[in-house]
């Protein structure tokens, strides 16, 4: 190799590389300029995005469903509570055999077929990271059980729950209602933002009808979690507001007695404090336990509840559409009175049974050797159909029902729980639509002693009974007096609302039938006169009978030979003190007979317990000053 | 000349001289030193915080840094006599590979030695360059066609025994640092643009050649959205990480996708993206400066080199660096599919690690090891 050679080669290379090694240079900073320019993209431009996309990654929001308002009746016994209990939960996505995981935890906890065929229809609709539960109400054993053998499933685990809780069981639950898990059908009506976390909801009664107030609202926790779903830390907290409390006017006691005194019998009583429309007891014999639907109910149990005969979860107090009997006379009188179609002082004569003109068929008095000559206070007193008979004629049915519909029949009640129906009083015009035929004179005839189409609810008759003793003013009924803030404490009463009073033509007559219904209480032959013994206040009343089945011309009726559903129901209203009214009360005994011998003694020992503490309550001013010197 | 300059002119006599005597080179050392400690605090970080790993990184840098050190010992006339037989080893460990190596992550890269596990690879990355410098120093410049084909063998036959393996990473880098050394060899620029093109247009037969995770890779790089939680995860993760960072960075163990194990490979592939959460853009622009400033000092040195063997070597070596930098950035940020290149100097893990230290030691040598020249 010549050695000039590669010297004059040396210089060039030399130079040749500088020049090469520049534009390494440049083409590196132009690279990395690119690259920052991209940087500059991601990081700048972008950064609002990203950072969204970030956030999304890590924070995850979890509802925290508020706690529902507590319920106590008007003495503070509490009537609804939550209590905390385990139930056992599975989250689908980090279990990966779902069958062979169930089949080894029954092995641990009882858990019935149901159970599962439940699990598996919510797990149908609920997103596989979330858990569903699979038992509910875990055994204290149980819990410990599992806890054992916790490692051994992997996306099962027991959490604490509040559920809701009936002390009474079964009390009032007619009036109170029960809670359920929500439904299809409830998801879509829902605000499902404020239901988020929520498990229970009302299903019935003041539970469905205070919802809104009992549920309150949802809150909300921002959650850090990692790739593999843990969670890190509460990044921030909203909390929920909890539901109110309710205070109710009914009184859990006057429930139990009133409950009692049904005994084994089936029926439904209203009791109204006519004074602010406080409802203080509403009973629907027999009743079943509430806490049952809590959970969900099996299929057997309520299959069971369903095919009863005495049908409990029949709302008879608010859906009962009884016709009303003898305890209309008193409504009807007082229309006579106000159409001024009647002279209280003559008197008609009953001779067992009525005719009307041109017509084979009789009219029977339910006492077939007749009243012999009886006036309105008679008529009322011994619960006569042949005077009303012939007051109905007169009347005639238009007046009837015109008289008869302020009352508030024909409407819902506007009472504060869920589920009442209308009653019916029945008119030329209703007859024409519903049936589709004209109407009868005789048909005018016995909706003069309730009979026939005229319907009405418990509730109603109670409602119009209260109306009765407030000379027509009319409160709408209510069961919950009171909400409570469980935050602040913070107690407020809601306010009594007036429904349309009845008008009234002349208070005389309204007195004039408030004295004749005493008398049905407290004179000799008064129908309820078993209820009027030993009363420390004046009752005024009036018993009925509703007919079940219609007994055919020339038929004797004989109560001992007739099966004991198809036996008369038998009726009674009525409201005491007559001066100072603080208590009506209507009662239905299913099949239970006669008024006076069944219903009104049910009615007499709601009455005595609850106007014994009324007359407490009114005197310890006066006692106050007698002891003060 | 007045007594304080003296002194100072002292001063860096003696500085130099301890520079010298351990064939170090101090602006170069200090970038290193620099990006080591930037390493393990990110480390620190990606681990979640693990003092273990941080451990073990520093293990692994003393060792790298020995290895640089012993490598700037060596006179790179020493060097050179040897290259023709480093590079014959090398390409018969990769044949050995083929043959017998052991399997990890789905790729057959790793020869097993007994007392540890060996890739031949890696050693290529040093050899490839050393090999066409070699082969071009000892004739004038720019290389004649004959040469040039003879120099793309010695590229092209490792690129492909390493591609086989399959390592795409790697053979990337190492067919770039051959590419870089005929580069500065001088090849004129048109014959530059006309392989460019053909290696464009070679493109579809490339593709043929592929296997289906490379194609996919590469699909995946054109659209990441396609399969978010499958292919495209890594890169959908990553630009999140880096895009929420934003100017000034999540700050130091705060970075959420880093974190929460959101981000994936985030200490070793993927740890500038870790990086540029918690650091923000200024932080990325104090380490691409630190990059830079290696690269110009590498370049310097190879520019200041005395022979052309060494000047081709260093210039080789330095660019290879580079590509390592905009390799790693240009995935992570998605303007590159996705290969496994790491961050150079950053990223958790041995083997790049060495290797890159030991250009750095080859380095140093070329530059302590000049005659000196009176001026």
């Amino acid at each position: 190799m010549a050695s000039h050679s590669t010297l004059k080669d040396h210089f060039r290379e030399t130079r040749l590389f500088t020049n090469r090694a520049v534009i390494a240079l440049l083409l590196a900073a132009a690279l990395m300029i690119l690259l920052l320019a991209r940087l500059f993209d991601l990081q700048v431009l972008q950064h609002a995005t990203y950072s969204v996309l970030s956030d999304k990654n890590r924070v995850h929001i979890r509802a925290v469903p508020p706690t529902r308002g507590l319920i106590y009746d008007r003495n503070g016994a509490l009537l609804a509570e939550n209590l905390p209990s385990y139930q056992l939960e599975i989250t689908r996505e980090r279990v990966a055999d779902l069958d062979a995981t169930i089949a080894e935890l029954r092995q641990l906890i009882d858990i019935s077929d149901e159970n599962i065929s439940r699990f598996k229809k919510r797990l149908e609709r609920t997103q596989r990271h979330k858990p569903v539960p699979l038992r509910t109400r875990l055994s204290d054993i149980e819990v410990a059980r599992f806890a054992v053998n916790r490692h051994r499933f992997p996306g099962v685990d027991t959490v604490a729950h509040l559920y809701r809780h009936y002390p009474f069981n079964g009390r009032g639950v007619h009036a109170l209602g029960y809670v359920g898990r929500i439904s299809e059908q409830e998801l879509q009506r829902i605000d499902s933002t404020n239901y988020e976390g929520t498990e229970f909801i009302g299903k019935t009664g003041i539970e469905k009808f205070y919802e809104d107030l009992l549920h309150g609202e949802v809150g909300v926790e921002q959650l850090e979690t990692n790739a593999q779903g843990r969670t890190l830390r509460v990044l921030d907290r909203t909390p929920p507001i909890p539901g109110l409390n309710l205070y109710l006017n009914l009184d859990i006691e006057l429930q139990r007695i009133a409950e009692t005194a049904f005994g084994d019998n089936n029926g439904a009583l209203a009791a109204i404090d006519p004074s602010d429309g406080s409802v203080l007891a509403l009973v629907s014999m027999p009743t079943f336990d509430a806490n049952l639907f809590v959970g969900g109910i099996d299929s057997k149990t309520y299959r069971a509840l369903q095919d009863s005969p005495d049908q409990p979860m029949f709302n008879r107090v608010l859906r009962g559409r009884y016709p009303p009997g003898s305890t209309i006379k008193p409504f009807v009188g007082l229309a006579g009175l106000e159409y001024g179609l009647i002279d209280p002082n003559v008197s008609t004569y009953c001779q067992g049974w009525y005719m009307l003109d041109g017509d084979e068929r009789k009219y029977r008095d339910w006492k077939k050797t007749g009243h012999g000559h009886v006036d309105l206070t008679q008529a009322i007193v011994e619960s006569c159909d042949v005077y009303f008979y012939d007051l109905a004629l007169t009347l005639g049915i238009d007046r009837i029902s015109r008289f008869l519909e302020p009352f508030g029949f024909n409407d819902l009640t506007g009472i504060d729980t869920s589920g009442e129906l209308t009653g019916l009083v029945p008119s030329r015009q209703w007859k024409r639509q519903a049936k589709r035929a004209p109407w009868y004179p005789g048909e005018t005839l016995i909706t003069g002693i309730g009979q026939g189409f005229f319907l009405a609810t418990p509730l109603h008759l109670a409602e119009a009974t209260a109306t009765l003793s407030r000379y027509g003013s009319q409160l709408r009924p209510r069961l919950v007096a009171a909400t409570e803030d469980p935050d602040s404490r913070e107690i407020i009463g809601l306010p009594a609302v007036p429904n349309i009073a009845v008008p009234v033509i002349d208070r005389a007559n309204w007195d004039y039938i408030i004295r004749a219904m005493t008398r049905v209480v407290h004179s000799p032959k008064g129908t309820a006169r078993r209820i009027g013994r030993g009363a420390k206040y004046k009752i005024a009343g009036k018993t009925g009978t509703a007919q079940v089945f219609s007994i055919k011309q020339d038929e004797k009726y004989v109560e001992e030979d007739i099966a004991k559903k198809l036996r008369d129901h038998a009726l009674f209203v009525g409201f005491a003190p007559v001066e100072n009214p603080r208590i009506a009360i209507a009662v239905i005994v299913e099949n239970g007979g006669s008024g006076g011998a069944v219903a009104a003694p049910i009615a007499r020992k709601v009455m005595d317990y609850y106007l014994e503490q009324v007359l407490v309550e009114e005197k310890p001013p006066a006692q106050q000053k007698e002891q003060k010197p | 000349m007045s007594l304080f300059e003296a002194r100072a002119e002292v001063l860096r006599t003696n500085r130099r001289n301890l520079a010298e005597t351990l064939h170090l080179d101090a602006p170069l050392l200090i970038c290193l030193l620099a990006l080591s400690a930037i390493s393990l605090f990110v480390l620190y970080s990606a681990s979640g915080q693990s003092i273990d790993v941080v451990w073990r990184q520093v293990v692994r840098l003393g060792v790298a840094f020995l290895i640089m050190l012993t490598l700037a010992q060596i006179n790179p006339a020493t060097l050179k006599r040897w290259t023709p037989w480093f590079f014959g080893l090398g390409i018969g460990l990769l044949l050995a590979v083929l043959f017998f190596g052991e399997t990890g992550k789905g790729a057959q890269r790793w020869l097993d030695l007994g007392l540890f596990r060996f890739q031949p690879s890696e050693m290529m990355k040093l050899t490839v360059p050393m090999m066409v410098a070699w082969y071009l120093s000892d004739h004038p410049l720019p290389p004649t066609l004959k040469r040039l084909s003879v120099a793309c063998l010695i590229i092209v036959i490792p690129t492909l025994l390493i591609a086989k393996q399959p390592d795409l990473g790697t053979a990337l880098l190492i067919a770039g640092a051959g590419v870089f050394v005929l580069l500065f060899a001088g090849i004129s620029w048109r014959l530059i643009f006309a392989s460019g093109a053909a290696l464009a247009a070679s493109a579809p037969v490339l593709w043929h050649f592929m296997r289906d995770y490379q194609r996919q890779r590469v699909l995946t790089f054109l659209n990441p959205e396609q399969s978010p939680l499958g292919a495209g995860y890594h890169i959908i993760q990553s630009k999140i990480a880096i895009g929420s960072g934003g100017l000034y960075g999540k700050g130091w163990l705060n970075g959420t996708q880093s974190q929460l194990n959101f981000l994936p490979e985030r200490s070793t592939d993927f740890i500038f993206a870790a990086y540029a959460e918690e650091f923000g853009l200024f932080g990325i622009l104090a380490l691409l400066v630190l990059y830079l400033l290696v690269i110009m000092r590498g370049l310097l040195i190879a520019s200041q080199a005395q022979d052309t063997y060494t000047r081709l070597l260093g210039g080789g070596l330095v660019m290879t660096f580079f590509i390592y930098i905009f390799v790693n950035i240009g995935m992570v940020t998605g303007l590159l599919p996705v290969v496994g290149v790491p961050l150079p100097l950053i990223s958790y893990g041995g083997t790049s690690m060495v290797t890159l230290m030991a250009s750095f030691g080859i380095l140093m040598s070329i530059h302590t090891h000049r005659k000196l020249l009176p001026r």
